[in-house]
């Protein structure tokens, strides 16, 4: 800024510049043209009203200090014409507005078959066909103007002119005016010649299809809100809280949706012919206690909630016992119904739409969220862009401007210290102290990934813990104080680590935590697959496996809830009687919201154990939602940290969908391909491995005929063959690395134009200054001719048709 | 809505939905929200001072009955000249009404809001079809185009077509807090600016125009869910 600042000032008055021969504006010529048109302009500009006047001044009192010094009347000419310049007119004048729009009809209307340009303008700079010499719009004109477009706006379809309509930067009353002009009789337009025959048609047709498509999109939306209950419970969280606090309540939403689909297949496929054709019982159910909503044993075990209670038959179908099903033939009266067929396909479709889903939104979320170049300018994005319209307290209101204010303190701060480098020695000690903390950190993930393996080693192997339910409750309790606890000596950590920069902190803090969930899980999973099949040999490991991630489901909600009521209600009461502090507890997101994840992907792990987990899942989720909010509102403030809200709904999706879901699907499939089902209960008793429901189906289609022949041949060659899946994921490399290219090459076209703006922008100063340079010398001579000062209004048309000429 | 004490027309209604980016419950509500609430007042159904338990609208948005029957009594209690809804629909409202709105009341750009939709020469006043624009430039669905065009007019507050310094640190001041001991000191105040039009001031003449602003905006994926104020 101080450079260009430097050269306009010193321009105009370098005395030199007077006799400059090699200036490509000849010094007469420019003069006599524009004292014609000054002439010409001025007649016009006489009869404008009181507004221009007012503006002028205003334009003059307010420029003078940014880019002009102030030179008194000599530089208003000037100003006047700047003030007139279409890419500044584009920002308040409605003639301006009406020919930027003409002028994008009319592109839409020649590349009607194409879709529709971006979102944002490439330049808000209207061609200049339309601006006449002209100062600002008269009447006149802006009717003309007005006319061009109601004509241009004739020519597109209906739907397609509303939504031009619906996105024009007008008032209500001008575009329901423009709407009435522009509708014409309908013979009057099936007897227009379409200006592109055939294909535009084509074109109208798509855009029409995809307007409807997204006015349906809307209609579903707006129903979707209107059952929407948490509308007002979010309206008041983000009126209070701001977007930062508002994004873990959408996350949870998120979660909520995807256990929903879950359990609908879940129960459509698996639960529902299951409850229709019940098997024998073993035996007689035993009494409830109460325990087992902790414990998921007991009374809950031959339910249809554990794996162990499905059946191996073909249902829907007279067959004799339900041990050998799988030797009934199928197409014997109505439709078979091969639970184990059913039971393996449902949950791996399932998983496929779930995942399907979260790479969708994941990729949305990824679009939305980082653009190309958004790294830089922090300063302008803050101030624009971090006031949250949505608080409508007035506390929270006054808690927003201190945090924008401490955010904007900062990053000057920051900025200033990037000028001035710090010292080898500091940053040394720097590294040295953030070693030190991650070494730390690391070493507490790893300790209770080893704790939690050596105490389920001594729980396998003392005999007298087996036979006590309450004993079962023990290995979820210890691993859930080592996740609630963990945490929080990390953080303790962290404050002793100096950070640059507060996003980077909250990064650091969500990766450690990560790093422990993951430890512990990853333990856990070794735990259940590799060490309690073998010792549960003869009963039914699944049962077992699903009770224990019932256990660690309800374990984990239950220390939810006291964390909530310890680290934040009592707090918040010891902060406020004992400490007098007046600040709150902060809401801390991060922690929370992969507290969500870690839930989830316990759920995702049971699926396969206990298809009725999604269900318990979303009543933990819902109570979480209730109880999060209320202690919310009662007892924690918005988080002093700037948060970058949809960064950080991203990077949680990417979250839930690269470490938990993954990992989870890993898990499943590890335990569907390599591990052999226990031989006492659940559907696939009889089988070596469960993927072998799905062989003994394709043997029996072989052996059922020649019409379906198909099936098998694609199984073999495209499920066995591991050519095809090399081959998928080759294809899968190479569309990502295009892709990359892309992006690559598009940057460089921006960084290219970026340099031609600046470019034009310094033309233009220098045009700017020729004429103000002009202007004064005239009114020089002028004054030592006559004596009064005449003001002149300026030609704005010219100094621009030169520019982009 | 077809009912017969509902007065506003369904043609107007089509046509205001194909225009903003409202839904039709929107519109009905917010015609409540400008026109209705001392009628409610009436009834000892109206908001009271507190701020949050004072909304019994927004917990029935769902139910389009109530903001109807509001426009339905509305329209029986004007004069019978008036009973067309067209007429009491271009009633203006003047700005003090619009601000103590709860949703603008925090707001510390209320009146260059208000300021920016109002259409009424002396621009103190919104009539209902500039309440509407409001509403559906700050709406969900609203593109992000308008949202950022509205967003420059609205910090542009001498409405001269750029931001220009005076408008930044007004700006400024206005995210910061007005009062002596918030607003930042002027060392910091300019070395922001500076640095705010290093980074924007693409073509170099000392001010952000539209285009300009539109590319900030454009880098920062926050803007459209924080340019937004629910009904």
């Amino acid at each position: 800024m101080a450079q260009p600042l430097a050269f306009i000032l010193d321009v105009p008055e370098t005395p030199g510049d007077q006799g400059r021969d090699l200036s490509p504006y000849d010094e007469s010529e420019v003069h006599d043209s524009f004292q014609q048109l000054i002439q010409e302009q001025s007649q016009c500009t006489a009869q404008e009203g009181l507004e221009l006047q007012q503006r002028e001044r205003e334009v003059t009192g307010s420029s003078q200090q940014t880019l002009w010094r102030p030179e008194g009347t000599q530089s208003t000419a000037t100003l006047r014409i700047l003030a007139s310049m279409p890419s500044r007119t584009i920002g308040r004048s409605r003639g301006a507005i009406i020919s930027q729009y003409y002028n994008r009809t009319v592109q839409l209307r020649r590349r009607s078959s194409r879709p529709l340009l971006g979102n944002f303008v490439h330049s808000a700079r209207p061609s200049l066909r339309l601006y006449d010499l002209e100062l600002d719009p008269t009447a006149r004109e802006e009717e003309e103007k007005q006319s061009l477009l109601v004509k241009e706006l004739q020519s597109l379809a209906v739907a397609q002119r509303d939504h031009m309509l619906r996105g024009m930067p007008l008032s209500l009353a001008e575009k329901r005016s423009l709407r009435e002009k522009s509708r014409t009789p309908r013979g009057k337009w099936r007897g227009q010649p379409g200006s592109g025959g055939v294909c535009s048609c084509c074109g109208r047709l798509r855009y029409a299809c995809v307007l409807a498509l997204h006015s349906l999109g809307l209609v579903l939306l707006s129903a979707l809100q209107a059952l929407m209950p948490w509308r007002y419970a979010l309206k008041r969280i983000g009126g209070q809280f701001g977007s930062s606090v508002l994004s873990y309540f959408l996350f949870l939403k998120t979660l909520l949706a995807f256990n929903a689909l879950l359990l609908l297949l879940l129960v459509a496929f698996i639960m529902g012919p299951q409850v229709a054709f019940p098997p024998a019982l073993p035996g007689p159910a035993p009494v409830c206690t109460g325990l087992e909503l902790l414990t998921g044993a007991g009374c809950f075990t031959h339910t249809v909630m554990y794996y162990g209670h499905y059946s191996n038959a073909t249902l829907n179908q007279p067959c004799g016992s339900p041990l050998d099903g799988s030797q009934c033939t199928p197409r014997v009266g109505g439709l078979p119904y091969n639970m184990p067929l059913a039971y393996l396909s449902t949950v791996g479709v399932s998983f496929f739409i779930t995942c399907i889903t979260l790479v969708y939104s994941m990729a949305h979320s990824f679009g939305e969220s980082y653009r190309v170049g958004s790294t830089s300018g922090i300063h302008a994005i803050t101030v624009f862009c971090s006031w949250d319209y949505k608080v409508t307290q007035k506390r929270a209101s006054r808690l927003q401007q201190d945090n924008i204010r401490t955010r904007l303190k900062e990053l000057l701060a920051e900025w200033q210290l990037r000028h001035s480098p710090r010292s080898v020695c500091g940053r040394l000690r720097q590294a040295a102290v953030l070693g030190l903390v991650w070494l730390l950190c690391l070493g507490t993930a790893l300790g209770c990934a080893v704790a939690v393996h050596v105490f389920s080693e001594f729980m396998i192997q003392s005999p007298e813990a087996v036979g006590q339910e309450a004993a079962l409750l023990v290995l979820p309790l210890v691993v859930g104080l080592l996740n609630l606890g963990a945490p929080y000596l990390c953080r303790v950590l962290a404050a002793l680590e100096p950070h640059d920069s507060p996003v980077l902190e909250v990064y650091v803090a969500i990766c450690r935590n990560l790093i422990l969930k993951l430890a512990i899980l990853g333990t856990l999973c070794y735990h259940w697959l590799g060490r309690r099949v073998g010792v549960l040999q003869g009963q039914c490991w699944e049962d077992f496996v699903g009770q224990e991630l019932y256990r660690f489901l309800v374990m984990d909600f239950v220390l939810m809830l006291l964390d909530t009521l310890f680290g934040e209600l009592v707090w918040r009461i010891i902060s406020e009687k004992k400490l007098k502090r007046r600040r709150k507890p902060e809401f801390d997101i991060a922690r929370n919201v992969l507290e969500l994840i870690y839930g989830q992907t316990l759920t995702w792990l049971g699926v396969l154990f206990s298809p009725l987990l999604p269900a318990v899942q979303i009543i933990k989720l819902l109570l979480v939602f209730y109880v999060k909010k209320t202690s919310l509102l009662a007892n924690c403030q918005a988080p002093r940290r700037p948060w970058l809200a949809s960064h950080m709904s991203t990077v949680f999706l990417t979250l839930l969908c690269f470490p938990a879901f993954l990992g989870a699907a890993v898990f499943l499939c590890y335990a569907v391909w390599q591990v052999k089902p226990s031989s006492t209960c659940g559907p696939f008793r009889t089988l070596d491995t469960m993927y072998e429901a799905g062989r003994v189906w394709v043997r029996h289609l072989e052996a059922a005929g020649p019409r379906v022949s198909w099936l098998p041949w694609v199984h073999r060659y495209l499920g066995e063959n591991t050519f095809f899946v090399f081959l998928v994921s080759a294809l899968l490399l190479a569309v990502i690395y295009l892709n990359i290219q892309v992006v690559r090459g598009q940057r460089k076209v921006i960084c290219l134009l970026k340099e031609q703006i600046s470019n034009e922008g310094e033309d233009k100063i220098f045009l700017i200054n020729k004429l103000h340079s002009i202007y004064e010398r005239k009114e020089r001579e002028e004054r030592s001719r006559v004596g009064t000062t005449e003001e002149a209004a300026a030609p704005p048309a010219l100094l621009t048709d030169e520019q982009d000429a | 809505m077809g009912g017969s004490g509902s007065r506003l027309s369904k043609e107007l209604l089509a046509e205001y939905q194909d225009l903003t980016f409202l839904t039709k419950q929107e519109i009905l509500l917010s015609v409540y929200v400008v026109l209705a609430p001392h009628l409610v007042d009436d009834e000892q159904q109206a908001r009271s001072g507190n701020e949050h338990t004072g909304r019994p609208i927004a917990e029935n948005t769902d139910s389009s009955p109530l903001s109807t029957r509001a426009h339905r009594r509305f329209c029986e209690l004007l004069p019978q000249e008036q009973r067309s809804v067209e007429s009491s629909l271009r009633a203006q409202v003047p700005f003090e009404q619009i601000l103590s709105l709860p949703e603008l009341k925090a707001n510390p750009f209320k009146e260059r809001i208000c300021r920016v939709f109002s259409t009424s020469p002396a621009k103190d006043s919104l009539s209902f079809e500039d309440f509407l624009d409001l509403l559906s430039v700050f709406s969900d669905t609203a593109t992000p185009d308008i949202k950022s065009h509205y967003a420059f007019r609205i910090f542009d507050f001498d409405d001269d077509g750029t931001l220009n310094r005076e408008d930044l640190s007004r700006l400024v001041n206005c995210l910061t807090g007005e009062g002596e001991d918030t607003r930042l000191s002027a060392s910091e105040m300019k070395q922001l600016i500076d640095n705010i039009l290093e980074e924007s001031d693409i073509d170099r003449d000392g001010t952000i125009n539209l285009s300009e602003f539109q590319h900030v905006i454009s880098r920062s994926p926050d803007f459209a869910s924080s340019f937004k104020i629910v009904l």
